[in-house]
């Protein structure tokens, strides 16, 4: 009995059949959509026999544009399982209140909030943000791709272990309870003995490394393959907000490493840094992960404020109104976001100097932030606004957005944080930042760059409608929150034995299901796009009168992006081209070099899986084996030195030939 | 090979706006193109130089700290971080070929960027837990000792 | 801050470089260098965490008690030579001469061997001696920090060696060159992030 128990401990770690929460019927459930789904998928995949090409042209590939296609496409994924978790969440609180217990016990309440707050920032906003400046930042540079593409196709593929780990966990196991950032002592391991920590640190831990691999990357590219002439002066503000969040990215990713790696030595090793006895001291940990958690705000919205600004320029018609002032301000936050990390603990008790100093730091870099709303604004002042689906989310984001800009700044006083620390006050503001910033500006990214990407534009009726459903249901979500929060009602709350607080969190449901509804609709937007993709059609590859380069290829662009370098000579490079008459070279093709497809990356981020997977379970011959397996791997890479190959000479002219002619028939169609 | 390198060239003098000096600097290259980095150039007079300054610099602040020649712990702190620091920019110098130049100036801003980077974590933690312990846990360096 | 733009009407300026240009060829070395400014941070975390936790002994032995600084010196020395034979292979490997680079790597290897071999020899002292990591956060934050820097020495050194037997088998070809520098970056510095280490940790922590 005994040895049996040994042995199964050996081969399986502590993964046991108890694990899998088959108890659980709201996860079982889950399960069995999800696995009748995913099943469905797989199959249909099979069936159409689509596995080599989904292989060949996608996994393995190294083209930014795939890459940036694929984080998209993840971190849509991961915001429908990140919303569904914030339905419960909401619905739970609305329900459980007086002698009502709601339907979540408390222990599935924790998990859920924790996932809901991991999997939106690292899963779902990140891959989306990565993904946006992946796709375009190379175009609008004039670059054929980043400057370490295998790279570039590795840290996709961390990023999206990372993600399997989480996913994994709602089925296999479970996840932390302790809230987004794991705060010790309650995610050590006296007090989370489970796997739900672990999780969170080696889905984090995987992702990461993808992460600042990509922030390399990213900035290596902007710095060295820009097109002659573009001095970065000359270069489109979502370039330079992409390189400064990247400079955030690379600085901060190791820091947030470090400080899970501290918390995994005291959970796996029994070290003593956050532990309360034996000299540990649990908030070191706060102190070191809010100097990560601050700057990945501004990585988040840095990129979004990038994507507004293209937009504004574009569909008003003009250059962008203060460009000079726009990149200091983005380099100043960028800079600032380092600086004002305690205001997320003013509470803690580090006194009057240490909090007047992050206040005051706080409320400095609403500074930049404010002038580049003005600068939005002039920007259309004047401007011959076309109201397309991406300019309508600039419309909604201004006003949000700088609602909650300024709920920051009541936070940033210390004596008023003293009042509203962990209420819903902080809750309501973040999401107010958050959803309104880096959400709005993503999905008008999506609406800006969709024809860019595929061809074709989005649907502009279901674009409206999930446009106005965002904008009202954050606000019937949030108004109330926002009055919750001042009234003193806490946030991570999983029952309330006040009554009064009903009427509220109803209003707030009602206001869920209208982002629900939004979200759907966005769905639709894609689905009936495709479907009605021949009236959508872009031929000209610059549907909206653009002014940055990525507008001067074709829609989608060929895999080599330009078969001419361009040439830079003013800013708004595209709009300079075709304002003094630009000539497309019509012959004189070259072949072009290119980097090579490879199942590296792959490989090398299944086995950090794998890897991550037995850490978690205690399997330890699996750890070992799948690490030494992934040095072996990442060694037997270096041994490959042919990694390029050449698009020939009369493929690119074949392709060339073909945008002359959809060029043709484009003006044939506007005539 | 040699149109590579001059586009090259060509594309960074855009880059920077000016000329002074970055051509004769491409020319130290030893004959590989795009040198212009950490890591790359030196000579053994150069490498020597480095490691005999770095010994200079090691070998002082153990003989402060193994004779305890100041007697004073915050002035022998204070001095054998001063040498620290500047073996930091020896090594900087000569062994990493540091200089504000390379790649167009970048690898210098980022290496100045991330210092700063460090010295806000390191002494923005020092100061915030210093401040906390201080305001929430008040107690003598001899009970701080041997506390539990 | 612009250049002035030319009026409308002149003639068009060339809008496509129809020569290939250089496309990011030189871009590894500085990516290269960006990984290091990130481990930097990771760094500065850990001596952070040293920092703050560096005289929480809970009662157990101090860094007075323990640190043995004739055999921090002999490390740092073994360090530094390490950094200098390195410069020399480099300076082989401009001359193009295989056998030589190869020879001053070996050495180079074998000093950041022996410097592991020590700082493993202490560390078992340590443990021995009941001053393990799960003793104190000052031992936790002791055995990290310095161990981080000892695991970033063994994966140079994994490194060198499949950079020895590439060198061996390709020649010093551009990739391999290129390489080497890189590899260069990343052994020299380890050695800075070493003066940290002895100053801070080492020396600071053997003073009352």
């Amino acid at each position: 009995m005994f040895s049996n128990l040994d042995l199964q401990q050996i081969v399986f770690g502590r993964l046991t059949l108890e694990s899998i929460p088959y108890h659980e019927p709201i996860l079982l459930w889950t399960f069995i959509v999800v696995a009748a789904g995913g099943v469905s998928l797989l199959g249909a995949i099979t069936w159409f026999g689509q596995w080599g090409y989904l292989w060949r042209e996608w996994f393995t590939s190294v083209d930014h544009k795939k890459i940036g296609i694929m984080y998209v496409v993840l971190a849509i994924v991961m915001l429908l399982r990140g919303f569904a978790d914030a339905v419960m969440m909401i619905t739970q609180k609305a329900l459980a209140v007086g002698v009502n217990e709601g339907y979540l016990p408390p222990h599935h309440y924790d998990q859920v909030f924790t996932a809901h707050g991991t999997i939106m920032i690292f899963f779902m906003a990140m891959p989306f943000v990565t993904g946006m400046m992946n796709y375009v930042m190379p175009l609008q540079i004039g670059a054929r791709d980043v400057a370490f593409p295998f790279l570039n196709n590795f840290s996709f593929w961390m990023t999206a272990g990372g993600a399997a780990l989480i996913m994994l966990s709602l089925f296999v196991g479970e996840f932390a309870r302790t809230g987004w950032l794991a705060y010790p002592p309650l995610s050590g391991a006296a007090y989370s003995p489970g796997v739900g920590v672990d999780y969170y640190i080696w889905g984090l831990q995987v992702a990461g490394v993808g992460t600042t691999l990509s922030g390399i990357n990213l900035i290596t590219t902007i710095v060295k393959m820009r097109a002659p002439g573009m001095t970065m002066m000359k270069m489109p503000v979502f370039c330079w907000t992409t390189l400064c969040s990247n400079a955030i990215i690379v600085t901060i990713f190791p820091v947030l490493t470090a400080t899970l790696a501290l918390l995994s030595l005291d959970r796996y090793v029994g070290t003593h840094f956050f532990t309360n006895d034996y000299g540990g001291n649990s908030m070191l940990y706060m102190n070191l992960i809010w100097i990560w958690g601050h700057p990945e705000v501004y990585v988040l919205v840095l990129p979004a404020f990038g994507i507004f600004s293209e937009v504004v320029s574009t569909f008003c018609g003009k250059r962008l109104f203060g460009y000079t002032s726009m990149v200091y301000a983005t380099a100043v936050i960028a800079f600032v976001s380092w600086l004002v990390w305690l205001h997320h603990f003013f509470t803690m008790g580090s006194g009057a100097s240490v909090n007047a100093f992050f206040g005051i730091t706080t409320m400095i870099i609403s500074i930049p932030t404010g002038a580049k709303v003005f600068n939005w604004l002039f920007t259309m002042y004047r401007g011959r606004i076309r109201f397309e689906s991406p300019m309508i989310w600039v419309m909604g984001f201004i006003p949000t957005f700088v609602l909650g800009g300024l709920t920051g700044v009541l936070l940033a006083v210390p004596p008023a944080d003293f009042v509203l620390h962990n209420s819903l006050f902080l809750v309501a503001h973040f999401h107010n930042v958050i959803i309104g910033g880096v959400v709005f500006g993503l999905l008008a990214g999506v609406n800006y760059w969709f024809p860019k990407a595929f061809g074709y534009k989005l649907d502009p009726f279901w674009g409206k409608v999930s446009f106005w459903c965002w904008l009202a249901g954050f606000w019937v979500v949030f108004t109330p929150i926002y009055a919750l929060g001042l009234m003193g009602v806490t946030r991570r709350t999983q029952h309330f034995d006040d009554v009064a607080v009903q009427p509220y969190l109803t209003v707030a449901v009602i206001g869920v299901f209208i982002i629900m509804a939004g979200i759907a609709a966005f769905l639709v937007q894609l689905v009936v796009s495709f479907f009605r993709r021949e009236q959508l059609r872009d031929l000209t590859g610059d549907p909206w009168g653009g002014r940055t380069l990525e507008w001067s290829t074709s829609s989608p662009p060929p895999p080599y992006n330009f078969a001419f370098t361009p040439v830079v000579h003013d800013l708004d490079a595209w709009w300079d081209m075709k304002r003094r008459g630009y000539a497309r070279p019509l012959q004189g093709y070259r072949p072009i070099h290119m980097p090579r497809s490879t199942s590296a990356g792959v490989i090398l981020a299944g086995l950090s899986t794998v890897l991550g997977f037995a850490m978690i379970w205690y399997i330890w011959w699996l750890a070992a084996l799948s690490f030494v397996a992934l040095i072996a791997a990442a060694i037997r890479h270096t041994f490959d030195y042919d990694r390029d190959d050449h698009i020939p000479a009369d493929e690119v002219a074949r392709f060339e030939e073909l945008r002359t002619a959809q060029l043709a028939n484009g003006v044939r169609a506007d005539a | 090979m040699s149109a590579t390198a001059e586009a090259g060239i060509a594309r960074k003098v855009q880059d920077d706006g000016h000329d002074d000096g970055h051509g004769d600097g491409h020319g130290d290259g030893a004959g590989q193109g795009g040198h212009h980095s950490p890591g790359a150039h030196g000579s053994v007079r150069s490498y020597v130089t480095g490691f005999v300054l770095s010994v200079v610099l090691t070998a002082i602040p153990f003989w402060l700290v193994m004779g305890d020649v100041l007697g004073d712990t915050l002035k022998t702190s204070i001095v054998i971080m001063a040498f620290a620091a500047v073996q930091i920019v020896v090594h900087m110098i000569y062994f990493l070929h540091m200089n504000t130049k390379s790649e167009g100036g970048w690898t210098f801003m980022a290496l100045v960027f991330t210092l700063t980077l460090v010295v806000i974590t390191l002494v923005g933690s020092i100061w915030v837990m210093y401040h906390l312990d201080r305001n929430m846990m008040p107690m003598t360096p001899h009970e701080a000792l041997h506390r539990p | 801050m612009h250049e002035t733009t030319a009026p409308p009407g002149a003639a068009a300026p060339v809008f496509y470089q129809q020569e290939e240009h250089a496309h990011g060829e030189s871009g590894t070395l500085l990516g290269f260098w960006l990984y290091l400014m990130s481990d930097c941070l990771i760094f500065a975390v850990l001596f952070a965490t040293y920092g703050v936790l560096g005289r929480n002994y809970a009662a157990g032995p101090s860094g007075a008690e323990l640190f043995d600084l004739r055999l921090v010196a002999l490390n740092t020395g073994l360090l530094l030579l390490s950094s200098i034979t390195y410069g020399f292979a480099m300076l082989e490997m401009e001359k193009n001469r295989v056998d030589a680079t190869l020879r001053w790597l070996a050495i180079t290897g074998a000093f950041g061997a022996a410097f592991l071999a020590i700082e493993l020899y202490e560390f078992a002292h340590l443990i021995h001696e009941g001053a393990t990591p799960q003793r104190s956060a000052f031992l936790s934050a002791f055995f990290t920090l310095v161990g981080t820097h000892g695991l970033h020495v063994t994966f140079g050194i994994v490194w060198l060696v499949t950079l020895m037997v590439q060198v061996r088998r390709y020649g010093l070809i551009a990739d391999n060159q290129r390489r080497l520098m890189c590899l260069s970056m990343f052994w020299h510095f380890l050695d800075v992030v070493w003066i940290g280490v002895f100053t801070f940790v080492y020396l600071m922590g053997s003073m009352r």
